[in-house]
């Protein structure tokens, strides 16, 4: 059994750049930062390590940070977010060791890109079609990366994101809401 | 060796009787083998997500409620919990001791639903009837307590909306003798049945290694020979003062994870969750049940991912608060949603009339898997 610090300390030195920081400020969970483009390679880590052994990944959770520049437009009084960026957050746990440990990964909103962990833990295919159907989250290397709760074919963008507009009309029906 | 004959696509649901709720099976067959299963959801989705973000904490309980809606005090439960936590608020013994008994009678309800439905999916129709008369004695009990029957919005974050009425005890305890012999009744009728085992028994096998791999939690989890409980191996609320076993499968009637394990696992859960509550009526303490509800609930700057053990699985309520009286964003980690996942692995190489035994022994709500 591992504190977040400990396994803070084993990722650093394994992987060097690829991870960020700790942030032990947060009242209940301590957060590892990661490089959205090594996370893959050091979920594979975490699950194979004899020390470590995360077998299960709990919930994968897109974020929209909306930590950029707001946009007013004057005529509708509608806004959107440029630049800033969006997140994912990775819990995980380990059955045999009992221990838990929160990743997260940040990427440009312009150009959300993440690595998929699906071939770590399949738990993810899902979790990680939904953060892309809500935020539009790209995962590269996902097997099937489309859409789940909402239409395949949704015209209005991501949902979640803060400054999202609900379209107009769908298929010619109009959206009353 | 069979003859390879053209592959064929056949839809299942939305509206079919035995997808519990609107889930579309895209299902590929070789005659009658299974060879590909694709679950479409999304046909409930309402983005609570969404809503949860306009609303005040409090607010949220209402719609949590609406997730899985047989299990809603667990879902209360999971989220006060959750900003409980965030919030680092002291409850009162005697709302953990309610907040217990409730849960527990909620998983009772919960699983006989899932039983009883599972008889008729299998064309056993008589249990179904006889478990939904049981499970009225604990929407009768819910509902002197909050006036509710199946949307509750009784625990409120700090405390409860109503303290029981006075003779609450007395009811519940007269249930827990009343029900006992009923589950006996239900395994003479359902569980030991012939039929019942023959279409069961080495049915969607689910092994360890692919459960864990895949997330899979609750009772399907322990059906394939884990005996993994949240509530022993996270503990929240009271739970470490109970004295409780965690069922898991055995593989008595077959191979250790196939629907029949997932089955009698529920069974036995339904006996354990009388020992607690049996453990927890008598040692209720007096107390205000509101005297901990906070006037402002305003959680500091910060993160959480808290979870339960709900009947389906692991409920997890990922918060993050910005120091305002509004989530900035809540994500419910739903265990229909995960263990819906894993039916395709269920399903391949079996035979199309298993998809409704293998399907009714995961025990989804797509209320909750939508969202």
């Amino acid at each position: 059994m591992k504190t977040p610090e400990e396994i803070f300390e084993i990722l650093k030195n394994k992987f060097g750049d690829a991870v960020v920081e700790i942030d032990t400020e947060t009242p209940v969970d301590k957060i590892i930062t990661v490089d959205a483009k090594k996370v893959h390679e050091i979920g594979k880590f975490l699950r194979d390590d004899p020390e470590m052994k995360f077998d299960a990944l709990m919930s994968l959770s897109g974020v929209d940070d909306a930590n950029g520049e707001k946009v007013t437009n004057e005529e509708d009084g509608t806004f959107e977010y440029k630049g800033g960026t969006l997140s994912v957050y990775y819990h995980l746990h380990s059955i045999k060791l009992k221990h838990k440990v929160t990743l997260k990964v940040s990427v440009p909103r312009e150009e959300p890109e993440v690595e998929s962990v699906e071939s770590v833990w399949k738990t993810a295919n899902w979790h990680e079609r939904e953060a892309y159907d809500m935020f539009g989250i790209k995962f590269l290397h996902h097997p099937n990366l489309e859409r789940i709760l909402m239409p395949y074919d949704w015209p209005g963008g991501y949902p979640l994101r803060k400054d999202y507009k609900n379209p107009e009309y769908y298929h010619g029906m109009k959206i009353h809401f | 060796m069979a003859v390879k004959t053209e592959t064929m696509i056949l839809n299942m649901g939305p509206q079919h009787p035995s997808t519990h709720g609107v889930l579309r099976l895209e299902v590929q067959l070789e005659g009658e083998l299974i060879t590909d299963v694709k679950p479409h959801i999304g046909y409930l989705h309402r983005c609570f997500e969404k809503h949860a973000e306009a609303a005040t904490y409090p607010q949220v309980v209402p719609y949590t409620d609406r997730m899985d809606y047989l299990a809603s005090m667990y879902n209360n439960f999971g989220y006060v919990v959750a900003v409980e936590r965030l919030m680092g608020i002291e409850v009162p013994e005697r709302v953990e001791y309610i907040r217990v008994i409730m849960g527990e009678l909620q998983r009772i309800a919960s699983h006989l639903v899932a039983l009883g439905t599972y008889g008729v999916d299998i064309g056993a129709f008589t249990p179904f009837l006889y478990c939904f008369r049981d499970r009225e004695h604990i929407l009768d009990l819910f509902e002197m307590t909050c006036g509710a029957r199946l949307l509750y919005n009784y625990m409120w974050v700090g405390g409860l909306s109503h303290d029981i009425p006075p003779d609450f005890v007395r009811k519940t305890k007269e249930f827990i003798t009343y029900f006992r012999p009923k589950i006996k009744e239900l395994n003479d009728l359902l569980s030991f049945n012939k039929i019942f085992i023959d279409r069961t028994a080495n049915i969607g096998i689910l092994p360890l290694e692919t459960a864990i791999n895949y997330g899979v939690t609750g009772p399907m989890l322990r059906a394939s020979g884990l005996p993994f409980d949240i509530r022993k191996e996270d503990p929240y609320s009271i739970y470490d003062r109970f004295d409780f076993d965690i069922p898991y499968g055995q593989g008595l009637m077959g191979t250790v994870g196939d629907s029949w394990d997932r089955y009698w696992v529920r069974v036995q859960e339904m006996e354990q969750s009388l020992r607690i509550i049996e453990q927890a009526i008598d040692q209720i303490p007096d107390g205000d049940v509101k005297a901990a509800i906070p006037r402002r609930v305003k959680p500091p700057k910060g993160t959480v991912y808290s979870r339960v053990e709900n009947p389906k699985g692991e409920l997890g309520y990922f918060i993050i608060s910005d120091g305002s009286v509004n989530p900035f964003r809540i994500k419910v980690r739903g265990p229909s949603f995960v263990n819906l996942q894993v039916l395709p692995e269920l399903c391949k190489g079996y035979l199309v009339a298993d998809i409704i035994a293998i399907l009714g022994s995961t025990d989804i709500v797509l209320g909750e898997v939508d969202r």
